[in-house]
């Protein structure tokens, strides 16, 4: 068993890369993911690794591109409206089919928008973010323990999909402090045979590109990729649940809005009302089967975001509408309370005919 | 019958798509030859970026990375800081260099990376079909300059050695040019100095070369030879802007 150390989320994430063997950080400073930099900056350099500042969030994702196409473990970080500007580099990546982690550590948009938590791109990470058909593997951690967990098995995933993997987080996952138990990848060493190392005069050149300008060859790559993208869908869907057996209302909510969700679960239920808590651990592929199971018994559904009202959309195409799905959300910076969830449950409770 | 010219080895035998006439040939050749000559040809990766020399990446017998456009030296950080023994080019246009990618053109540059950067320079978009480039002249007619570029709304061209000069991080920038076989001589050797200056990890090195697009410019080749000696010379001086190392040699 490891020793548990007391953390603060972002500095989770570059520990737990650090110990399944990325030796490569590219990023830009940006509020509120600044520590993972600043842990890389400190760490690197003592264990023979590249932290390097680049002069952009673009320059810094086209780093971790050629990184990665040489065959290493590599990551950038940053926040929303640095992601933006990165969104043209993931998009290349998906279709180079380079593995790679990107970590957002979300703030309120749009525009400038603020430094305090939110949740506002989960459109944007769950449909890609940049031009053209593709997807990212999107983890959503919920505690700092998640943090340093889904760190290390989205490097994994990355290399066993050869795509880039999104850690989505929040301002409040980064720079919460908790203890957490920092684990060293257990998954199989995958080669790369695609990666540009030189040929050693010993075989033909490799080429990672994106680029084809003959139509049915350009349909085949993204048919090879979407068939990935099944398997993905099938093999690595993530979810937690909490006393959803019985549940009346499920409550759906993934990172720091499960958290307050999941208090307001055990409140309800303390008041009579049967809730249950529905928590996605990856965003893309979402949880679809599992959920919809559960519009069978349960009436009604809650979406608790910290934004306007995203993943309400993936709750409704889940349970195919079978079910009513009302919104709890605050944004800006704001976060839900429990009361405030606690009252959106009670109010679904008394129009589904339970306790209230 | 004796053989006294050949292909390079690390130019491989396919057809280009590059139009006739066009300096990227020339440029290509100049490049593998510099390969071959130094033995580095199964150590080096390349970067293609965007622009006519984007398929770069199926001529040159080495392993290739297809750049965003403007990011090749971007890219061509994150190959060489994974594997700093590999040696590193990126074959860049002057759209891609000196408009969009000129952030990263200047930092890289700045880090004294140790990349090599061929820096092709045509004063066109030849990809595209003709528009106006950051190093086209004042009052070249373009397809976006129809009237001739005027300094006085869209500014003056970019001239990237004497900009970069001013910085202490590159290693070496020269300016060479493809116009005659005196040119093309002297632009080997300094593509050569490039890659060697890489070897001995001194850093950054920068060879723009002064090329033609006679498809774009509406000329015959041999008539875009001129023009370039004529009006591309004169406001692109050729030469040696900075050597880190020349007391050296």
């Amino acid at each position: 068993m490891a020793q548990k150390v007391l953390m603060k989320g972002n500095e989770a994430i570059a520990e737990a890369a650090i110990s399944c063997g990325c030796r490569h950080y590219f990023g830009y400073p940006i509020t509120p993911q600044t520590e993972v930099a600043a842990y890389m900056a400190k760490r690197m350099p003592k264990i023979g690794g590249t932290f390097l500042q680049a002069e952009s969030e673009i320059a810094a994702v086209n780093m971790v591109i050629g990184a990665s196409a040489a065959g290493i473990r590599v990551m950038t970080s940053s926040s929303s409206p640095g992601i933006s500007l990165k969104s043209e580099g993931i998009s290349y990546m998906a279709g180079c089919d380079l593995p790679a982690l990107i970590v957002n550590v979300q703030r309120g948009g749009p525009g400038l928008g603020g430094i305090q938590p939110s949740q506002s791109d989960y459109f944007q990470a769950t449909r890609g973010g940049g031009h053209g058909d593709y997807h990212l593997i999107v983890l959503a951690p919920a505690s700092v323990q998640e943090m340093a967990q889904l760190t290390v098995q989205g490097f994994d995933l990355a290399d066993k999909y050869r795509m880039p993997v999104m850690l989505l987080a929040d301002g409040t996952m980064g720079q919460m402090m908790e203890p957490v138990e920092l684990a060293e990848s257990t998954a199989e060493k995958v080669e790369k045979p695609w990666a540009l190392t030189g040929t050693g005069m010993k075989r033909p050149h490799n080429i990672v590109n994106s680029l084809s300008l003959t139509p049915d060859e350009l349909e085949s790559w993204n048919g090879e990729r979407y068939k990935r993208y099944a398997v993905i869908e099938k093999e690595e869907t993530r979810y937690e649940e909490y006393l959803c057996d019985d549940a009346d209302i499920i409550v759906v909510g993934f990172g720091i809005a499960a958290r307050v969700a999941k208090n307001a679960v055990d409140a309800a239920r303390a008041a009579g009302i049967k809730a249950g808590m529905f928590r996605p651990i990856t965003l893309w592929p979402f949880p679809k089967e599992a959920l919809h199971k559960r519009a069978a018994t349960a009436k009604e559904f809650i979406s608790v975001e910290l934004s306007m009202g995203q993943m309400i959309e993936d709750v409704e195409l889940a349970i195919r509408c079978e079910r009513p799905v009302s919104l709890c959300s605050r944004v800006g910076g704001m976060i839900p309370s429990p009361a405030e969830v606690l009252a959106s449950i009670k109010a679904a409770a008394a129009r589904t005919g339970g306790n209230a | 019958m004796e053989k006294i010219i050949e292909r390079p080895h690390a130019l491989i035998d396919v057809p280009t798509h590059y139009c006739p006439g066009c300096g990227h040939g020339i440029i290509h050749r100049l490049v593998a030859e510099a390969i071959d000559s130094l033995g580095i040809e199964g150590k080096t990766v390349g970067v293609a970026s965007v622009g006519c020399s984007v398929f770069a990446y199926n001529y040159f017998n080495v392993d290739m990375v297809q750049a965003a456009h403007g990011r090749a030296p971007a890219v061509a950080t994150g190959v060489k800081r994974a594997n700093p023994d590999n040696i590193v080019f990126t074959y860049q246009g002057d759209g891609d260099l000196a408009a969009i990618g000129t952030a990263e053109t200047v930092h890289s540059a700045a880090r004294g990376e140790n990349i090599t950067v061929i820096f092709v320079n045509n004063a066109i978009y030849g990809m595209t079909g003709g528009q106006m480039a950051p190093t086209s002249l004042p009052g070249q007619v373009t397809q976006t300059s129809p009237y001739g570029r005027d300094v006085n709304t869209v500014g003056y061209p970019v001239k990237v050695c004497e900009m970069l000069a001013q910085l202490d991080g590159p290693a070496y920038l020269e300016r060479v040019a493809i116009n005659n076989v005196k040119n093309i001589n002297a632009a080997k050797r300094a593509i050569k100095k490039a890659f060697t200056y890489q070897t001995e990890k001194k850093g950054f090195s920068l060879i723009e070369v002064v090329s033609t697009c006679p498809t774009n410019w509406g000329m015959t080749p041999e008539k875009a030879m001129k023009w370039a000696e004529e009006n591309m010379l004169p406001y692109y001086p050729l030469g040696v802007y900075k050597d880190k190392y020349a007391e050296e040699k």
